[in-house]
C-alpha cells in the first residue's frame, strides 16, 4: 500500500475559477485516472462537483466515499464521457478520457440495469466485449473465450446458461463484474458495488477485487460502505461537491473529515483509521 | 380425412383467402420479433397509442386521395418520436405523455372522418382490419416493410440488446442509446402499420403483445422467445382465419382470441414455473443521476 501524505482540502475559498489548467501532455503514465480541477452538472443548475483533483494510481484501488447527493455519479458520468464537464480534464493512461474507451470498464449500480430482460448471464457478460457499432455482428471465439474466463474468474461457471434475472442480489454483482473483466480494460470504474450484500458476499467479492488490482488493474470504486472502503482501498477520496480529503484510508477515514465529508455526527465505533472497522452514521433525525 | 383435408385446404382455392395467409404470416413474424421487445420493455401502452395513432394519418390520406397505407406510417413513426421525446425530457408521467398523444391523434382522425357526408366503408376497414380487402399492392407493402423491421432487428440485435438491458453501460462503450431507443419506437410503429390493414386499428396491439407474452412463459432468452412468438403467431393466425372462414365469423377478433386463448393455457399450465413480466413503462427514461 502505497502511503501518501492527507492533502485536506479547505471549504472556504475555493471558489475563485481562475486556476492554472493542466498543460497539454503533462497526464502522467502511471496514474491510470487522473482528474484536474473538474467542474461538472446539469444545464440550469449550479455545478454539483467542483473542482475536483485527484488520480487513481495503476494497480490500485481508490475507494470514492461520500453522502447521496455528493455528485459521486456526476463525477463517475463525467469521467466516463456522458456528461461534459463545464471544465477541466480527465485522463486515463496518459490521453484524455474519451480516446481511452477500449481501456475503461464500468460497472452501474444494480438498479439501473433491467433485470427481467431476458438474457443469460454468458449474454451478459459478452456485452464487455462490445467494441463499436457493427452492423450484423457477431461475438468471435475470442469474445466467448474472454466471457468464459471472467465468468470463471467470479466462480458463476455453473450458472453461465440461466437468465441473469433468477441470480440472487451478489449473484448478479458478480455478473456484472464479470462483464468489466472481460472488457480487458485495464481501469474499472464501480458504482456502489457492495450496497445490500450481505458481509460473506462483500468478502468473496472484495477478493476478486484485490485479485484484479493484483495484476495490475486499477478500480475506482464509489461506496457509501466506510468499512468496506477501510479494508479493501489504497486511497480514499471524501467527496461531498468537493473533495474533502483525499489519502490512505487511515490518514482519511478519521471522525473529522467523515462528519465534514457527510455533514452529519458521525459516530464511530472506535477509531476508525487503525481499526478499519466499520461506522455507524446518524442522521440529523437520530435514525 | 378428406373431410379434414377440405376444411384445411379449401379455402385457399379462392385467391383472396391465398393473399390474407400470406400477409397474416408476415404479420406473425414482424409481430412475434417485434412484440418480444415490447413486452419485455414494457411498452404495451406504446404499442396501443402508436396503433391509434394511426387513425389520424389514414383519416388525412384517405380524404386527400393519398395512400393509406403510407398516411398511418407517416402519423405512427410521427408518434413514435413524439412518445420518445416525452419520455426523455417531458414533465409529466411517461403514461399520461402517452395517453394525451393517443387521443389527441385518434380524436384528429374521427374529426377528419366527421367531415364527410358519405359513409366510408373503407376507413372502417382499417379499424376494425378487413383481410379479406387486402390487395396485391398491400401486400407487397407488408413485405417490404417487414422485410426492412427484421433485416434491422437481426443487423442490430447486439445493440437492441444491451440498450434494453442496460443503458448507462451500453453508452459507455459506444452504443448510441438514444438512435436505438427511437428506432425500438419506430420499430413498433412499423410493425403496427404492417398489420394495420389485416387486423385493424383496435386489435393490432395484439399481435404485438400476446404471442410475445405466451411465448415469455415458454422461453427464456430473446432469440428464443422470438422464434416461439413467430411460431403462436403463425398458429393464431391460421386457426383463425379457419374459423372466420368456415363460421363466417370476422377475421381479426378470431385471430386474437385464438392468440388470447393460447395465451391463458400456457399461463395456466406453467403456472407453478414463473410469472410473466410486463412492466410499467420504464424504457426510455435516462439513466438516473
Amino acid at each position: 500500500m502505497r502511503m501518501r501524505s492527507v492533502h485536506e482540502h479547505s471549504a472556504a475559498g475555493e471558489h475563485e475559477l481562475a486556476r492554472d489548467p493542466l498543460p497539454p501532455g503533462h497526464a502522467h503514465q502511471e496514474y491510470a485516472l487522473r482528474v484536474h480541477d473538474l467542474w461538472a452538472g446539469y444545464p440550469g443548475q449550479l455545478p454539483t462537483i467542483e473542482a475536483i483533483d485527484f488520480h487513481v494510481p495503476a494497480g490500485e484501488i481508490v475507494g470514492l466515499v461520500g453522502p447521496n447527493g455528493a455528485g459521486k455519479s456526476t463525477l463517475f458520468k463525467s469521467i466516463l464521457g456522458l456528461i461534459e464537464p463545464i471544465r477541466g480534464e480527465v485522463h486515463a493512461f496518459g490521453k484524455p478520457v474519451h480516446e481511452a474507451r477500449a481501456d475503461i470498464a464500468y460497472m452501474p449500480q444494480l438498479e439501473e440495469v433491467d433485470w427481467d430482460f431476458p438474457v443469460s448471464v454468458t449474454d451478459v457478460v459478452l456485452m464487455g466485449r462490445y467494441r463499436g457499432i457493427r452492423p450484423f455482428g457477431r461475438w468471435s471465439a475470442a469474445d466467448h473465450e474472454a466471457a468464459a474466463e471472467a465468468i470463471e474468474r467470479v466462480a458463476l461457471t455453473a450458472l453461465a446458461r440461466r437468465q441473469a434475472g433468477e441470480l440472487s442480489g451478489g449473484q448478479r454483482r458478480r455478473v456484472l463484474v464479470a462483464r468489466a473483466i472481460a472488457r480487458g480494460a485495464r481501469l474499472l470504474l464501480l458504482d456502489e458495488p457492495f450496497a445490500g450484500l450481505d458481509a460473506a458476499v462483500q468478502h468473496d467479492l472484495l477478493e476478486i477485487l484485490d485479485g484484479l488490482a493484483h495484476e495490475g488493474r486499477s478500480i475506482l470504486l464509489a461506496t457509501h460502505d466506510l468499512s468496506c472502503v477501510a479494508s479493501c482501498s489504497d486511497d480514499v477520496v471524501c467527496l461531498n461537491r468537493r473533495v474533502i480529503a483525499d489519502g490512505s484510508p487511515a490518514d482519511v477515514l478519521t471522525q473529522e473529515v467523515l462528519s465534514r465529508t457527510f455533514d452529519r455526527h458521525l459516530l464511530t465505533l472506535g477509531p476508525l483509521a487503525s481499526a478499519a472497522h466499520g461506522a455507524l452514521i446518524f442522521d440529523e433525525h437520530g435514525e | 380425412m378428406t373431410g379434414v383435408l377440405d376444411w384445411l385446404f379449401d379455402p385457399y382455392s379462392f385467391e383472396f383467402m391465398r393473399r390474407a395467409l400470406a400477409v397474416l404470416l408476415i404479420v406473425s413474424v414482424v409481430g412475434g420479433v417485434v412484440g418480444t421487445y415490447v413486452v419485455h420493455k414494457g411498452l404495451a401502452f406504446s404499442g396501443d397509442a402508436l396503433a391509434h395513432s394511426t387513425l389520424a394519418g389514414v383519416a388525412i390520406a384517405f380524404v386527400n386521395g393519398a395512400n393509406v397505407s403510407l398516411g398511418a406510417l407517416v402519423a405512427a413513426v410521427a408518434t413514435a418520436i413524439g412518445i420518445g421525446w416525452t419520455q426523455r425530457r417531458g414533465r409529466v408521467s411517461y403514461d399520461t405523455a402517452i395517453g394525451i398523444m393517443f387521443v389527441a391523434m385518434f380524436s384528429l382522425g374521427i374529426l377528419v372522418i366527421s367531415r364527410r357526408t358519405s359513409y366510408t366503408p373503407d376507413l372502417f376497414s382499417f379499424v376494425f382490419g378487413n383481410i379479406l380487402g387486402v390487395s396485391d399492392a398491400d401486400l407487397l407493402g407488408s413485405a417490404i416493410l417487414g422485410a426492412g423491421t427484421l433485416l434491422f432487428v437481426l443487423g442490430f440485435r447486439r445493440e437492441l440488446t444491451m440498450v434494453s438491458y442496460d443503458p448507462a453501460m451500453a453508452a459507455t462503450v459506444g452504443v448510441p442509446i438514444r438512435f436505438f431507443q427511437y428506432a425500438l419506437l419506430v420499430l413498433i410503429a412499423v410493425a403496427v402499420v404492417v398489420a394495420l390493414k389485416a387486423i385493424g386499428i383496435v386489435l393490432v396491439n395484439a399481435m404485438l403483445i400476446v404471442p410475445a407474452a405466451t411465448a415469455s412463459l415458454l422461453a427464456r432468452r430473446i432469440q428464443r422467445i422470438m422464434l416461439v412468438a413467430v411460431g403462436l403467431a403463425a398458429v393464431s393466425s391460421i386457426v383463425g382465419l379457419h374459423l372466420s372462414f368456415h363460421a363466417n365469423v370476422a377475421t381479426s377478433p378470431a385471430i386474437v382470441l385464438v392468440a388470447c386463448a393460447l395465451f391463458a393455457v400456457t399461463l395456466i399450465a406453467t403456472s407453478r414455473r414463473r410469472a410473466v413480466v410486463i412492466k410499467a413503462g420504464t424504457f426510455m427514461v435516462a439513466p438516473k443521476d
